[in-house]
Parts: C-alpha cells; sequence; structure tokens
C-alpha cells in the first residue's frame, strides 16, 4: 500500500495571536511553530500504524509551503513516514493546497489519503475534500475510526449527535480527527533517522499561484466587558440574570 | 439568478443547521436581489413538508427524491448538485458548516471549479468581504472570494431564522440514471444518542471539568442540562480519562461549539479549551478557583464549590421553571 500524509504548520496552540498594525498579516515574531495538532496526532499516526500493520507500506507526507516548513516535515518524519515532499508555495486558500497537492498525487499511485480534520489557524476543514474533488475519490470526512482489511476500509465519522460507519473502496481520501489514534512523541532514533529521510521540493503547478480570494485584514474578536460575578448561595439572582439580561433561558 | 443551497437532512428531517443556512441565504440574496433555491436529496419522512422551506426564505426547493440517496456520500451529493448548479447557471452554492457540509463543499468547489469560503459568520460587506473565525475563534478575518464560481458554508449558531409566512414551489429533480452507479460510500449503520440534543445543535452546553473529580459525580451535570434542555460536553482530560465520551469534548482538538450558553464547571479555561468555545453568546463559569482563567472569558460567574452551587442552581432554575 502506499500512503499519503498531508501535514500543514501552525502557530502553537498557546500562542499570542496578533497583527501587523495594517491588520494585513499574522504577527510571526515570537510564535512557536508546530505540526497541526490533527495531522501530527491522528492523519499521521493513523498511517505510521497502518505501516507497521503492513510492512511493505510507503508512507509519504506532504507540505505547500515556504522553506520554513522544513523543520515541521522533519519533526513529522521523525514520527514516522519514508520520504517527504514540499511543493515550494505560500498558499493562501485552501484550493491553493488542494491543486498543488493533487498535481504530486497523480502520478504516485498512492492508495489512501490523509488530512488532518482541519488547521487549526486557518480553520478551514477544506483540504482533504477539495483534493479528493480534484481527484474524483471517494472522501470520508471528520474520521474517528480507520481500518483497513486489505480489500476494503471501513470508517467510522462523526455526524450530529452521534456516529456512522462507512466502508468504501481504495483509493480513498480521509480527514482525521480524534479518536482515530493516540498522540506518539518521536523517539531518538526517530529523530535520528529523520534527518536523513529524503525531502524533496517540488515546484508549485501553474494552477495553483494564484488564489481564488483574497484575505483583506484580521482583527482580534471584540473583549467581553468583564465578568459578573454573583455570590454562592445566590444562585436564584443567575438565573434571573440569564433570563431578563441576557434572555437565553 | 439565484443562490443554491444545500438542506441537509438525517433521517427524512431536516436539520437546524439547514434552515439556519437558508435564512442567511435569504438575506443574502435580499441583498443581490435575487432568489434562493433549496436542494434537497433524498427520501424526506411523511412529517416533513419540502413547501414549509419558503418559510426560511426558499422560493423554490428542487428534490432529488430516492432511496438511492438517503445515505450521504460526498463524492456521489456533489456531483448531483454540480448538475444542478451547471444546468440552473448558477454561480453561488451555500452549505452549512456542519459533518456532511465540511465534506461536500469542498468536493463540490473542486468539481466544479469554485472558490471556496468555509465557515462563514457574516453577510458579505460594502467591499464583498465575508467575516469568519480564524485562530480558533481568537481572531477575525474578512474574506473576500474572487472568482465566478463560489461556494460557501456557514457557521451553525450564527444566524437565528425568523420564519415567515411564506412557502416555497417545489420540483422534483431527475438525475441522470447512472449516477446511482456512483456510489462509493456505503453507510452500514448510523448510531445516534437518544433523548439529549446533539452537541453541535444545542443552544445550551453544560460542561464539566477536571474539577469535578470523577464520573461518578456527573449525575448533578446531567440534571443541570435536563431541566435547561442542554446538551452535555467536557474538557479534554475529562474525556481521555474515560469519564466522558470522546465526542463530548470541546476544544481546540475537539468540537467547536457556539451556543447561546455555555456553562462552564470546574473547567480552569485553557487556552486550547477557549478555543473551542469562545464563540459561545454567553459564558458561566463555575469554579471554586477565583485566579481561574475562564473567568476573563465569562459573562457571569459563580467563585464557589461546584459541588454546592449546581444543586442550588438546579433548585433555582426549576423554581424559575415551575417544575418542582
Ligand atoms: C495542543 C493541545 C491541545 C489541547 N486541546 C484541548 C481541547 O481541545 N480541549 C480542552 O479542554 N483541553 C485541551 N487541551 C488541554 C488544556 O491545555 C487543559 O489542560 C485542559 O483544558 C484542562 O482541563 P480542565 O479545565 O478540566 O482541568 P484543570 O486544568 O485541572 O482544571 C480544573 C478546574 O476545576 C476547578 N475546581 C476544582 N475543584 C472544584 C470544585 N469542587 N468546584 C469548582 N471548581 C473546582 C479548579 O479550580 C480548576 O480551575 C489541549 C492541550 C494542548 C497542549
Ligand atoms: N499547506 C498545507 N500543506 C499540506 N497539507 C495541508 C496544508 N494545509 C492544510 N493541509 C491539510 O489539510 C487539512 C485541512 O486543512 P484546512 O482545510 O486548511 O483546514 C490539514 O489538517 C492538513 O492535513
Amino acid at each position: 500500500m502506499k500512503i499519503l500524509v498531508c501535514i500543514s504548520k501552525t502557530a502553537d496552540t498557546t500562542a499570542k495571536i496578533a497583527f501587523t498594525p495594517d491588520q494585513k498579516s499574522f504577527l510571526e515574531t515570537g510564535v512557536q511553530f508546530i505540526i497541526n495538532p490533527y495531522d501530527e496526532w491522528y492523519a499521521l499516526v493513523r498511517a505510521v500504524e497502518l505501516k507497521e500493520q503492513y510492512p511493505d507500506t510507503v508512507l509519504h507526507l506532504i507540505t505547500v509551503g515556504g522553506a520554513d516548513t522544513e523543520p515541521i516535515l522533519r519533526k513529522a518524519l521523525a514520527i514516522g513516514g519514508d520520504a517527504a515532499f514540499r511543493v515550494d508555495l505560500q498558499p493562501i486558500s485552501i484550493e491553493q493546497v488542494a491543486i498543488s497537492i493533487a498535481a504530486h498525487v497523480r502520478d504516485q499511485g498512492y492508495d489512501l489519503i490523509f488530512t488532518g480534520k482541519e488547521t487549526i489557524d486557518y480553520n478551514g476543514s477544506g483540504v482533504g475534500g477539495y483534493l479528493a474533488g480534484l481527484l474524483d475519490w471517494p472522501f470520508i470526512s471528520l474520521a474517528t475510526h480507520f481500518s483497513y482489511d486489505g480489500n476494503i476500509a471501513v470508517v467510522e465519522r462523526e455526524i450530529e449527535g452521534g456516529r456512522e460507519t462507512d466502508e468504501a473502496p481504495l483509493p480513498l481520501v480521509v480527514s482525521c480527527q480524534k479518536g482515530i489514534a493516540e498522540q506518539r512523541i518521536p523517539n531518538m532514533r526517530g529523530i535520528m533517522t529523520a534527518k536523513s529521510k529524503p525531502l524533496q521540493v517540488l515546484e508549485a503547478p501553474q494552477e495553483a499561484r494564484q488564489p481564488l480570494l483574497q484575505i483583506d485584514h484580521f482583527a482580534l474578536p471584540p473583549k467581553k466587558s468583564g465578568v459578573h460575578l454573583i455570590e454562592p448561595g445566590n444562585e436564584a439572582e443567575l438565573v434571573r440574570l440569564l433570563h431578563e439580561e441576557a434572555k437565553v433561558i | 439568478m439565484a443562490i443554491f443551497v444545500f438542506a441537509d437532512q438525517q433521517k427524512g428531517a431536516f436539520k437546524k443547521a439547514s434552515f439556519e443556512t437558508l435564512y442567511y441565504a435569504s438575506q443574502l440574496a435580499k441583498q443581490q436581489q435575487q432568489e434562493v433555491v433549496a436542494v434537497v436529496m433524498g427520501e424526506m419522512n411523511s412529517a416533513t413538508s419540502l413547501q414549509d422551506l419558503g418559510r426560511y426564505g426558499a422560493r423554490r426547493v428542487l428534490h432529488v427524491d430516492g432511496n438511492w440517496l438517503n445515505d450521504f456520500d460526498a463524492r456521489l451529493y456533489a456531483r448531483i448538485l454540480k448538475q444542478i448548479l451547471n444546468q440552473q447557471e448558477a454561480s453561488l452554492c451555500v452549505l452549512p458548516h456542519d459533518f456532511n457540509g465540511r465534506a461536500l463543499a469542498p468536493y463540490l468547489a473542486a468539481q466544479w471549479g469554485a472558490t471556496l469560503l468555509t465557515g462563514v459568520t457574516s453577510l458579505p460587506d460594502a467591499q464583498g468581504c465575508f467575516q469568519k473565525q480564524v485562530f480558533s475563534g481568537k481572531a477575525i478575518a474578512w474574506i473576500k472570494p474572487n472568482a465566478a464560481r463560489q461556494v460557501i458554508t456557514l457557521l451553525p449558531n450564527t444566524f437565528t431564522p425568523q420564519p415567515a409566512d411564506q412557502q416555497a414551489e417545489v420540483a422534483q429533480w431527475q438525475p441522470l440514471q447512472e449516477e446511482a452507479q456512483q456510489r462509493r460510500i456505503r453507510v452500514k449503520e448510523v448510531q445516534t444518542t437518544q433523548g439529549r440534543v446533539p452537541l453541535s445543535e444545542a443552544s445550551i452546553i453544560v460542561s464539566g471539568g477536571r474539577g469535578l473529580k470523577g464520573p461518578e459525580n456527573w449525575g448533578m451535570i446531567e440534571q443541570l442540562a435536563d431541566v435547561l434542555g442542554a446538551a452535555t460536553a467536557c474538557s479534554r482530560p475529562v474525556a481521555d480519562a474515560g469519564w466522558r465520551p470522546h465526542h463530548e469534548h470541546v476544544g481546540q482538538t475537539g468540537l467547536t461549539v457556539r451556543p447561546n450558553l455555555y456553562i462552564a464547571i470546574g473547567i480552569s479555561g485553557a487556552i486550547q479549551h477557549l478555543a473551542g468555545v469562545n464563540g459561545s453568546k454567553y459564558i458561566v463559569v463555575i469554579n471554586k478557583d477565583p485566579e481561574a482563567p475562564f473567568f476573563q472569558a465569562a459573562d457571569y460567574g459563580i467563585v464557589g464549590d461546584a459541588f454546592e452551587v449546581v444543586p442550588r442552581l438546579i433548585e433555582a432554575i426549576k423554581k424559575y421553571k415551575g417544575i418542582s
């Protein structure tokens, strides 16, 4: 089997969110960057597990980004994977990422592509579906379980108030979330071998270079006016406020 | 020209997010002097009226009927939607940013050659920019689509429908016969929790954290949820410890929720937890530590021991609601 995992770079979950004075771009100074948690903990780890189950599996990682994403790719390689690819483009939209990845997929013969549920910075939740749509492969989103018996994939996905169990043939694109695997910490051997694994830089396809949208500006959400504290013992007052002031009950 | 809306159903009934999306599209249509067409896939149950989608702003409904469409398959649905959009010369399709919408919208956008804008929270402003939450709700971006064809998803719980006294015209839409062979996903089983409101659709959520000490103490959380008609949620360590099911975990790595009211009990308010809940309209925090960071994100708070405060709160709500 041949698997591709899509890896993205995001600001650390505790990073202070601030923008340049013109509000046009995210202020990166002092921000630590990490592998998007959904990609690392769930998509990548489940793929590594599949490789352990089927040892002849070839596992590739791909990211669309500038040279600054290479440390992130190396980190991902330390968790697992045989080779990594970086499409040299700074994307701002979902379709730029999907078109770039699709161009690489077309001549590689992958059976399975995993993405994360969403990037925690842009929160698009779109790359997996867009990629599947470009490839005309079936797509299962927000998977909480994935198994493959050598013939058919059985995938559990989240739906409103519950779960759905699906069966699908390969090739297949799956977006992964919590439940599909458990976070793994890379070990020393992984970190050492990651350094010598191949990392190939690919040119971005022409169609991916122009985004079909434009980010005009950013802003921080309006600040809360401050908490209204109610004395313990006076819960009836809270109920009154929720009813009369907030009008939510 | 018309704005097309995918009105999604589950077991033959429309989802709450479908009504919100229709209503949102009708506001958008007003801005642009267009009409709204709802597209419905699969068999509806006998209690559901397609004409009634007019109440939420649909002028017309295109129903693609047939049991072969009852189960979701992003690829199959996208193929059919694309045929409709092409035949009707559409340029904009709006979907809910819910579980199916997040699969179908990008698939459709790719197949239809559209730009994709997901999780918007506003109508476009004078410059044509839509607002969207980024950095897990820690910031907002103003984004302008730049393509003739657009697919947009609306974040659930952002727009509250104001139903009007109108009916929609309903027409059947016949897809090509061979489409039935295009299904790739076979849905084997659907399990939904009975009784309680699904977390993703809840307008009130009662959430518990590690401060509750153990799963045996969730009785009062469920009781509070019951008297409020709320859904229950939890922080990540609570789900990781197996005190509560995984699907209740909210936050950066769990579910993002936007209820009208989020009641956080024994949760410290770590930044990763807040990322999943800070879109809530009102937040109530009950925590015994006055320094808990959650108070900074709260509208109302009680500094006190949950084991004393929550039972009293349940009583106060019962009294207010006239339940004994
Ligand atoms: C990359 C990453 C992603 C993460 N994603 C998430 C996520 O999605 N969701 C999430 O929730 N967390 C997430 N976390 C974990 C997060 O950082 C916190 O550790 C977690 O939210 C803490 O859970 P808690 O508030 O329940 O527990 P604690 O931090 O232990 O807080 C318990 C609180 O209960 C209070 N308390 C104790 N006893 C009582 C009592 N008797 N009455 C009232 N109050 C009491 C305490 O004062 C305290 O404030 C993530 C962490 C990382 C690093
Ligand atoms: N720049 C990127 N390079 C590679 N994969 C990406 C990139 N951006 C997003 N992805 C993948 O697509 C998933 C969903 O991203 P998004 O649609 O942007 O929320 C992520 O979890 C990644 O697996």
